[in-house]
Order: C-alpha cells, then structure tokens, then sequence
C-alpha cells in the first residue's frame, strides 16, 4: 500500500512539473513583451526602467535558463506577482483556497450521494415509471450548461420568492459571528453547491443505475440469493458495493471538470473562490495570476486523482481479499 | 448499413435525437435566410417582453436586438463549433490512439502518458487561458475545444486496436507483407469505427456547452452572436427581463439533450463496448 502511494505520489509530481513547463511557455505565448507591460502598468515606459525590468525579472536570459528560474519559483511556492491586485499570486490563491475547497467538496458530496441514491433507487424499480422519472431528469440535468443551472436557481429562488441570497459568501456587514455565521455561510452555499453538483449528480445517477443493472446479472448475486440472504442485504453489501467502483472512477476522472465547473459557478454567485479569481484575472487580462491559478487548479486535480485512487482500493474487495 | 438505421429507428431516444438534431441544423442553414435581420441590429424598444409582438416573438434584450432572432443565429456557432472541434479533436486522437496501440511497447508507452497528461489538466480551464491567450476568435475557441477533448478519443482507440490487431484477418495482412499503414487504415480502423462514432456524437454535444461557457465568460467570438454570450449579457439585467436568459439557455439544453440522445440510439443500434472511465 506505501509503495503504491509513494509511486502514485511520484507520478503526480512529475505530471505537475510538466505543467508548470508547459504554463512557462503559455506566459511566453500571451500577448506583449512582459517587461513592456510591466513598465505600463508601473505607469512609466522609458527604456532604460524597461531595460532594468527586464534585468530583474531574468527576461534578458536566454530561455532555458529563464524556464530554470520559473520551474525554481513554483517550486518554492512563487508563482510571480499580480501587477493589477499588487500582491504575489500565491498569497491571493491562498486567501480565496478555502472558499473553493468548501464549494466543491460540498458540490461533490451532494452530487454523489444524491446521484449514488437515485441511481440504487432506478435500479431497483428498474422499468417503473420511478425509473423512467430519474431516468428523464438525469438526461435533462446532463444537458444543461451550468452557469444557465445558475441563473434559473437565481431567478427561482432568490427573485421569485426569494428564501436564498444569490450572491456571496456571507452578509456583508453583518458581522456575525459563531454558529448563526456557520447558518449565513451555509445558506450562502446551498445555491451555488446545488448548482454545481447538479450535472454530476446526474452522472453518478446514471452511471450507479447501468452499473448495478450489470453487477445484478453476475453469478455471485445468485449464489447470494441461492444462500437465502435477504434482498436488502444483496442489494447494499454485494451489489452496490461492486456496482460503487465505476462511480468511484468516474468521480477521479471529473475532479477537472467539477474545477472547471467552480469557475462558472464562482463568478455567477459571486463566491469569493480561486474560479472567481480566474475570472476577475481573465477580464484584466493578468496573465500572471490567471496562470497561476491554473497551476494550482491541475494541482487540485492530481490530489483528488490520488484520492480516488487510494479510495477505489479500499471499495473494492478484490483487493482487499489479495492483502 | 439498412439493418444500421432500423436499429437506431427502433431505440425512442435514438428517433427523439435525431428529430431534435435535424430541426437544430435545419435552423442554422435555412433560419438566417428566413430571419434576415441581424441579431446585432436594434428592432424595438429595450427590455420588450416575449409574446408581446409577433414580429419579435420572444422579446428584446437591453439594446432592443431580437432575442429570437439571436437564438436563430446562434444556432449556426454552437453546431460549427461543436462538429468542428469535435472532427479536429478525431483527427488528432485517432492516429495517436492507432498508433498506440498498433505499435504497442515504447510507442505505446510514449503517447498513453502524453495522453494522460492531457487528461489530467483540467479541461475547462486549459480552454479559458488557451482562448484568453490566443484571443477570442472562432479558431481558438475550436482549436482549444478540439485539444481538451481528443484524449478519450484515443483512448477509445488504442483500446480497440489492442484488440482487433490479434484477430486473424489482421495477422493474415501482415504474413501478405501489407505495410503498416495500410492495414491500420484498410483493416483496422474501420472495424473500430462505430465506439468512435458514438463518443463523437456524445463529444459533439460537450463541446456546445463548453463553447457556450466559454462565450458566457466573454471569451466567445466578437463578431458571433452564440446562446452562450446571449446568457452571459443577459445575466446583470436578469432582475427585469428573464426572457434574454431563459430561451438562449433552453436552446442549449435542447441541443445537447438531442445529441446525447442520439449518442445513445447509437450506442443501442452499434452496440460498441464503449469505454466507461474514457469520459
């Protein structure tokens, strides 16, 4: 089991840096000579203060050595300075992780549980209009975009009767504090997790559903029931769980997607997360930042890929009879 | 190719897409002709309400241009964008997948990591600095779209060719001495044809809506109108004409709802292992 950490580990580590590699070249490919730019925003573009920039930053270095330098900085968590917010990029990243991290992993909850329960329920009523009714809204949650997910959640719930606030982290200004500034956080949260867990919990529906309609039909099931076990214990200890490992799968494969998704939902609720920051980057055209939170985004990714990995061991009892 | 198209007749979800499908690209070829008026042209009063005029069906947005005639218009952005990017998106996957798995060992090896690097970058993401990089234009947005989303494409691929190069008509060409392009063109890639069909026409349908994301985050095109922007301009305003948000949104979610189905009509009517973890 270590060694598959440390390996799995490893692997991450290497996909990371190859990366950053990349992102270096992508800041080279964005528009204007970044000492130029620098000099502009700094709101002087003689050039000599053009020239001493250039110098400062390792621009006059030939580029692999300049590569050198950057792959050095990300590696001591330096992932350069935003000129427009006037702060390094990795002390804004860190102020706004925590809100990210509370979004999607409260999105990625819902979604599964939601998704892993409708879709244990479809199969079971496999071919009753119940079936049919998850079946239909699993289909429509899948196609809808989700920043229109967003709007209509907005125009539902917080202009038509407005019970939920549609934008934000918590009541600006109302300084609350203890458990009612826990119920404000959570009341600002509900919208934008729905939102997002919305397409995926149509995912693990139908995916838990086609699975476990699959698993049913293997021989073991029968040998469970031929041992006279109870439908509901078949059900949860044989057939869901072995049903459970596509899902399993499938959630590694979309922790991108579910990032990708953050940044929309971010920055029609206003959530003052890393996709938010994104966006703001994107309209400032700060290259420097929005690179950065691409790094840490593909970071995110290859973190939640290890988890899954480590999880989908321990769900499968294959596994667990070999060790 | 008869027996083809009275499966894919048979399966519901399969006749439900198309229909959809077939009224979606009639719209983008023959609706501009019929609507001649430029979606960016001012028709009537700001913020009219739908139904209220029959020469504007569907209301105007906050500089008085045609909703409906933007929905029109639209359409042509979101189908070229979405079969565009995803023939690109095959035209890349598909050599590197054959290849793959073809040439099996160090080859192999070589394009499935760089393939899973490619997995691994979250793809959206990726889409929004490549666009934001290379300025929004109708070729970035493709161009981005198409390389976060050949890697399950040569996933699928290489899966298929591990497969089909042990079958005996395959090993007969290589005792023959045909060259190794020809038998992965003549004789392998189109007996692994129809999974790829049935994820393109699944990729099709992803590639609207990252399109129309895109757009909504003001990376679209400039000079095209797409439901995608239509949404994202209507967002600040969508207090007092939920109109401009509503219908463009409706518009995507009937299109990719019909491609997916599609995907699955094809999927009853080829019946291909379509890889699972792939997507």
């Amino acid at each position: 089991m270590l060694s598959f950490v440390a390996q799995r580990v490893l692997k991450g580590v290497i996909v990371l840096l190859a990366i950053v590699v990349l992102n270096f070249f992508l800041i080279r490919l964005a528009p204007g000579d970044p000492a130029v730019v620098m000099a502009g925003e700094a709101g002087a573009s003689d050039q000599v203060f053009v020239k001493q920039l250039r110098e400062k930053f390792g621009l006059d270095k030939p580029l692999p050595e300049q590569l050198l330098i950057y792959v050095k900085g990300v590696v001591s968590l330096d992932l350069g300075f935003s000129f427009r917010q006037q702060a390094p990029v990795t002390k804004l990243i860190g102020e706004r992780l925590p809100a990210t991290l509370l979004l999607t992993l409260t999105a990625f909850a819902i979604s599964l549980i939601l998704g892993v329960l409708f879709g244990t329920f479809a199969a079971r009523f496999a071919g009753t209009f119940l079936d049919t009714a998850i079946t239909v809204f699993a289909l429509i949650f899948y196609a809808m975009p989700i920043f229109w997910v967003a709007l209509m959640g907005i125009l539902l719930f917080s202009v038509t009767v407005d019970w939920l606030p549609s934008f934000g982290y918590e009541t600006v200004g109302a300084n609350l504090t203890g458990l009612s500034h826990a119920v404000d956080v959570a009341k600002h949260l509900i919208m934008p997790a729905m939102t997002l867990g919305l397409f995926f919990m149509a995912t693990y529906t139908r995916m838990t559903r086609a699975s476990m309609l699959e698993v049913k039909r293997l021989d073991f099931v029968k040998t469970a029931r031929a041992k006279g076990l109870s439908d509901a214990v078949i059900q949860r200890r044989h057939v869901l769980r072995n049903a459970l490992l596509p899902v399993v799968t499938l959630a590694g494969v979309h922790s991108g997607t579910l990032i990708g998704g953050a940044v929309i939902t971010e920055t029609v609720f206003a959530w003052p997360g890393i996709g938010r920051l994104m966006y703001d980057a994107l309209l400032q055209r700060d290259y420097n930042l929005l690179l950065g939170v691409f790094v840490i985004c593909s970071a995110m990714v290859l973190i939640f890929n290890l988890i899954t990995d480590l999880v989908y061991r321990l769900v499968d009892p294959r596994i667990e009879f070999a060790s | 190719m008869k027996q083809f198209w009275s499966s894919m007749l048979k399966s519901p979800s399969g006749v439900i897409g198309l229909i959809i499908l077939l009224l979606a690209v009639g719209i983008a070829l023959f609706g501009p002709m019929l609507f001649p008026n430029s979606p960016w042209r001012m028709v009537q009063r700001p913020f009219l309400p739908p139904f209220t005029l029959s020469t504007v069906p569907l209301g105007t947005d906050a500089l008085g241009r045609d909703v409906f005639a933007g929905m029109i218009f639209g359409a042509r952005v979101s189908l070229l964008v979405g079969l565009v990017s995803t023939l690109v998106a095959l035209v890349v996957g598909i050599p590197i997948g054959a290849m793959a798995g073809y040439f099996g060992g160090r080859v192999d090896d070589a394009l499935m990591r760089f393939t899973e690097f490619f997995q691994t970058i979250p793809s959206f993401a990726l889409a929004i600095v490549l666009v934001a990089i290379l300025q929004p234009s109708i070729y970035s947005i493709v161009a981005s779209i198409a390389l976060v989303s050949w890697p399950p494409v040569a996933r699928l691929v290489r899966g298929e060719v591990l497969s089909l190069r042990t079958r005996e008509y395959v090993q007969a060409a290589i005792v023959t001495g045909q060259s190794n392009s020809w038998i992965i063109l003549r004789e392998i890639l189109p007996n692994a044809l129809s999974p790829v069909i049935v994820l393109a026409s699944l990729m099709v349908a992803t590639a609207i809506l990252l399109e129309s994301s895109l757009s909504f985050l003001g990376l679209g095109d400039p000079n095209l109108i797409s439901w995608g922007y239509m949404v994202g301009a209507g967002r600040t305003v969508i207090r007092q004409a939920w109109w401009i948000t509503v219908f463009p949104g409706v518009a995507i979610l009937i299109s990719v709802l019909g491609l997916n189905l599609i995907g699955e009509g094809l999927n009853d009517a080829l019946n291909p292992r379509l890889s699972r973890e792939g997507r």
